[in-house]
């Protein structure tokens, strides 16, 4: 009985998470060099059906959710995509679109709206056509994403512009800043590529130079001035630049998880990366169960599973020890700090890659297929 | 903008302000933003319906917590503009 203790006091511990991912298909019109899908892609027949997504819905919102982000691949293919919303909607959730927003239309902005949709997120691939439809590897993509944010601005929702931001298209940061301004946006999310899943396969093609990051940086913190009440920026550095690496998913397993298409619960959605771990699925298992037991969940939540140099460290609980996927990316070892970190002893293997890279870099994309 | 005793402070559409049955208590949900308003906040949100104007708030909560009106007012006006500010309520 004894030994038993320690676990069920950790259990006590667990939060209730704060938000589900919902990624409803991997199936999208684009083809981003730098997609978070997994390289092994979840195919149309594996998808979960209506009911299914309604119960995982159900049991976030009573599991303590208070957000549900829609989200794929492109979410809007699927044709159930207004009943869910409208299902997270009457249990309580604040719900949002992350879309490429390509398929969004009059009459679908109308139903969303209808459902109780309350935020869009549309990404942008550049400020104008040309890079931004070579990124996205869709001719027209640009322009249908700018008539879409209008109906989402006359529909009265809250809008984020997503600007992606990488070597190709870093030049094009005033403009975007532009572009969320004019689409009447009230939020940007600046995020720099992180680099798993096709990015990884694509870094040498889109990791910016040192001096690239410090203009972007400079950019920012300017328009963040001038913007005061405009606009709001959140800004999203690449961690190979960095000293102390980002919060990620404010620590593993503690607000945030991810269903995926055909089911998976994951505690950020590049977990899958992470080859050894096991991931149980909504079809065995309540979300309640998964949370609070997941071996995967477990397997880096808190800080009992830190090794040195972030035991102890003054930041444990600031930024967790960083991200689990870039340590097995760039270390081989998904428990070791992350090398983002000047503490670890990787850290300078991985920036000397970033400077490497960058600066010998390839421009050719590999993009991203689903068969 | 900032409101006055005279604005008419309302949530806009892309704000929801209910209660949280998990965690016992309100929350006040906008993009990417949770916030947990302590008591007083709570009680100047539930007045908060469209009709009201900050001053006829101030009145109500004065009333009802038998406290002065101008201290009453004054944190009301203030966690209003906090929000405001933040894009959380619109006058
Ligand atoms: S040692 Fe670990 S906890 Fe400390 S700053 Fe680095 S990553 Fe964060
Ligand atoms: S730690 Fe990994 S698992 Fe977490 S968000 Fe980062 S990429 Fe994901």
């Amino acid at each position: 009985m004894n030994d038993l203790a320690p676990a069920a006091v950790k259990r006590a511990a667990v939060a209730p998470p704060m938000a589900i991912m919902m990624e409803l298909t991997h199936r999208c019109p684009l083809k981003c060099p730098y997609c978070s899908n997994p390289l092994a892609m979840d195919r149309a027949r594996e998808e979960m059906d209506t009911a299914t997504w309604m119960r995982v819905i159900s049991e976030a919102a009573a599991l303590g959710a208070l957000q549900g982000h829609f989200s794929g691949g492109e979410p809007m293919v699927r044709d159930d995509l207004a009943q869910l919303v409208q299902h997270a909607h009457r249990e309580g959730l604040y719900t949002n679109l992350i879309t490429s927003a390509v398929l969004l239309d009059q009459q679908k902005m109308h139903a969303l709206a209808e459902a109780g949709l309350d935020h869009v997120q549309i990404s942008f691939q550049g400020a104008e056509s040309g890079i931004a439809d070579h990124v996205a590897g869709l001719r027209n993509a640009h322009v249908k994403k700018l008539a879409a944010a209008r109906l989402v601005r006359d529909a009265g929702l809250a809008l984020t512009v997503n600007a992606v931001m990488h070597r190709q298209n870093l030049h094009q940061l005033p403009a975007m800043l532009d572009l969320a301004v004019e689409a009447g946006a009230q939020r940007i999310e600046v995020a720099h590529v992180q680099y798993y899943g096709w990015a990884l396969k694509n870094r040498a093609a889109l990791i910016p130079t040192r001096a690239q990051l410090d203009e972007a940086t400079r950019i920012v913190d300017d328009a963040r001035k001038r913007l005061e009440g405009v606009l709001n920026i959140d800004y999203v550095v690449p961690d190979y630049y960095a000293s102390r690496p980002k919060s990620c998913m404010s620590g593993w397993a503690r607000r945030f998880f991810n269903v995926t298409p055909s089911g998976k619960v994951l505690p950020c959605h590049a977990a899958e990366t992470i080859g050894h771990l096991r991931f149980d699925t909504v079809q065995e298992k309540p979300l309640a169960e998964i949370w609070l037991h997941s071996e995967a969940f477990n397997a880096y939540r808190g800080t009992d599973w830190m090794p040195a140099p972030c035991k102890g460290c003054d930041r444990a609980e600031i930024d967790w020890g960083g991200c689990r996927c870039q340590a097995l990316a760039i270390t081989g070892d998904a428990g070791a700090t992350d090398p983002a970190c000047g503490l670890s002893p990787h850290h300078d293997m991985m920036l000397n890659l970033a400077v490497e890279e960058s600066a010998a870099g390839s421009e050719t994309f590999v993009y991203r297929m689903i068969s | 903008m900032i409101l006055t005793e005279a604005s008419v402070p309302r949530l806009p559409r892309h704000v929801r302000f209910r209660f949280d049955a998990a965690r016992n208590c309100h929350v006040l949900l906008a993009p990417e933003l949770v916030i947990m308003p302590d008591a007083i906040a709570v009680a100047i949100l539930e007045a908060v319906d469209g009709a009201a104007s900050v001053g006829g708030i101030a009145d109500i909560l004065a009333a009802r917590y038998e406290a002065p009106r101008d201290a009453v007012l004054a944190d009301c006006i203030e966690m209003l503009n906090d929000l405001a500010k933040k894009g959380m309520i619109a006058a």
